[in-house]
């Protein structure tokens, strides 16, 4: 009898179990890095910025260097590694908090500059390593321990949309804007991802994939009603699509 | 190589160029501004990089990147920027990397003024990021001696892979002065292969360049090597100048542009019989004690006098372990103690002493 191989761990997924809650998304999308890492074979010329967030601990999931950001510098640290070693394959990974809050000043300025560098933008709509909070991007009327009553544009503003954002400046190379909750947006996601390194690789320029994910501890229910809570209530405020692609035109 | 006319913060780029540097990541800030403008035109030249970021903390987190992959790196700014630089600096202090800043320094709080100052002494001694961790810091002075110090301050950051920051006061950085800039000896004196992102290919293995442990005994762990680091530069890395103190009653202390001014009213005194002498800590992040504690005996009195408040006082007191009484005089906002006002707080206290 032969044996055929129809699903295997990645090459660079370091092979241990999960310190991610129940439901969360995080580990779909590092598992994903490293297959694109893989497929494209750049393992050892990765580097990984690693943000403040749940995430940070993403050097312990997937084996490439890494180097560890303050709260929403990431980009500003990618940018210092490609500058000086423009040979390395660059990525950060970061959530709404770091990317879109503390760190937009950053992420606006790298995109503008046109940076040939992958970023990974995790999309929870709240802050989930510090326990719930509002983050820019929850959503308005959404619950949270420091929106009680729920997010109030009055009062907080409104949620942003960072794919749009920065798609409206001339230097971003692609813009993707996908899913990682249901099964149907798997396949998206994995595309979106490895494209987003390949133009890297090939020298297009600033690429930013913002995935829309789950935090069912912090939101407050159970996993399968995340799932549904995201497709029913966060694609219609951040849909889904391209909205930047030097590739195929503008989107 | 011979003396060329610089302006004091051109000469101190250069001279960081011939250390070996190749990128520089900046942010304008007066009085510092021919640094990032010398750069931008001359690192091109020698295959490096210069960027100018969107603000101080893009600018010293491209520092760390830099660094984190191993690359010979700096920055400068000026007193308000290097207080946004804090939060990159205690984190390339925790994750170990060379890195050099330069601090022209200028006057505050807040925006202050663009006049040279001493006001950052305590910032940069023991004030600049949080959590348990000690800067190299040189405090040059004159323009000839910051450019010597070039080359140092690279070597020092690698070979204890720890951010060195170089303060001088406006006055260096903007004097017009014949100035000779030494070759750079190519010394290297860490292999990033061992250590830094960017060369699992070469190392068959991954690290992390971080300063996250949760666990704490992890995290004292990595403090205590910090510490045993900064003990071993405690015990090789001081630098003092004593000036005529070997039979001195009086004695100035004194750094920067201050000790230059100072060293003159020294050699003015003498000339009428007066024992006067100065002391000047030229790296004041290890604190030259020794130096002051093997202060003369005949030392009755030292006159502490800075273009600040008396931030040194404090290091001054517990270098002769409060045996000598130590008094102050300062000015402030922009001003520099002039010859004469030193001059005439030496005769003063001379009298007192008899
Ligand atoms: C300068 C600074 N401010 C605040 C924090 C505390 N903090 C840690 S994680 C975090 C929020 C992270 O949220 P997000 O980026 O959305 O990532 P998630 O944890 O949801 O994946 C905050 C505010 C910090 N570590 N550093």
């Amino acid at each position: 009898m032969t044996e055929k191989t129809i699903y295997k761990r990645p090459k660079s997924w370091k092979g241990v179990h999960t310190h991610y809650c129940p439901g969360c998304t995080h580990g779909i999308i590092h598992k994903m890095i490293c297959q694109a890492i893989d497929e494209l074979g750049i393992q050892e010329k990765t580097v990984g910025i690693a943000p403040v967030g749940c995430a940070v601990l993403i050097y312990n999931y997937t084996d490439v260097d890494f180097v560890e950001a303050a709260h929403g510098r990431a980009p500003a640290i990618a940018t210092g590694i490609k500058r000086v070693r423009p040979d390395r394959i660059v990525f950060s990974y970061q959530g709404d908090g770091d990317l879109a809050s503390i760190g937009m000043a950053e992420i606006v300025h790298a995109a503008n500059r046109g940076e040939n560098i992958t970023v990974i933008f995790v999309n929870n709509a709240i802050y989930g390593m510090t326990g719930g909070q509002m983050a820019p991007t929850t959503l308005l009327e959404q619950k949270t321990t420091t929106t009680q009553s729920g997010r109030d544009a009055h009062e907080a503003g409104y949620p942003i949309r960072v794919c749009e954002m920065l798609a409206t400046m001339e230097a971003p190379a692609y813009i993707e804007r996908v899913s990682a909750a249901s099964y149907k947006h798997l396949p998206a996601l994995r595309n979106a991802i490895k494209k987003a390194f390949q133009n890297q690789v090939e020298g297009k320029g600033f690429s930013l994939v913002e995935v829309l994910s789950t935090c069912p501890t912090n939101w407050g229910m159970r996993p399968l009603d995340a799932v549904n809570w995201l497709d029913t209530h966060m694609i219609p405020f951040f849909p889904l699509g391209k909205f930047k692609d030097f590739d195929g035109g503008e989107a | 190589m011979e003396k060329t006319l610089m302006k004091g913060t051109e000469a101190i780029a250069e001279a960081a160029v011939q250390a070996g540097c190749k990128y520089f990541f900046g942010y304008p800030i007066t009085p510092q501004n021919e640094i990032p403008e010398y750069m931008s035109k001359r690192l091109p030249e020698v295959g490096g990089v210069y960027l100018q970021a969107e603000s101080e903390l893009a600018a010293s987190n491209m520092l760390l990147g830099a660094a984190a992959v191993g690359e010979r790196v700096m920055t400068s700014s000026s007193s308000p920027g290097i207080s946004l630089m804090s939060e990159a600096v205690s984190y390339m202090a925790g994750q170990e990397l060379p890195v050099v800043i330069v601090n022209v320094m200028r006057a505050g709080p807040g925006l202050g003024g663009i006049l040279p100052s001493q006001a950052d002494y305590n910032q940069a001694t023991c004030g600049i990021g949080h959590g348990d961790f000690n800067l190299i810091v040189l405090a040059p002075g004159s323009l000839q001696e910051t450019v010597n110090l070039m080359q140092k301050a690279f070597d020092l950051a690698e070979k204890y892979r720890n951010p060195v920051l170089v303060i001088c006061d406006g006055v260096i950085g903007q004097i017009m002065e014949a100035v000779e800039i030494p070759n750079g000896t190519g010394a290297r004196y860490t292999n990033p292969v061992e250590w830094a992102a960017g060369y699992m290919d070469k190392r068959g293995s991954s690290v992390i360049v971080r300063s996250l442990y949760l666990d704490a005994e992890d995290l004292e762990a990595h403090n205590r090597k910090l510490e045993a680091k900064w003990r071993t530069i405690v015990e090789n890395e001081t630098m003092c100048e004593k000036y005529r103190t070997e039979d001195a009653k009086l004695v100035i202390s004194a750094f920067g542009t201050v000790a230059r001014i100072a060293r003159s009213v020294v050699n003015n005194l003498r000339e009428e019989g007066m024992q006067v002498g100065l002391i000047r800590p030229i790296v004041v992040s290890p604190f030259p004690v020794a130096d002051f504690e093997s202060l003369s005996p005949t030392c009755k009195h030292i006159l502490d006098t800075e273009m600040n408040w008396g931030q040194m006082l404090r290091d001054v007191k517990a270098g002769v372990r409060y045996n000598i009484p130590v008094s102050f005089y300062g000015r402030s906002g922009g001003f520099c103690p002039s010859e004469q006002e030193i001059e005439d707080e030496c005769r003063r206290l001379y009298a007192e002493l008899g």
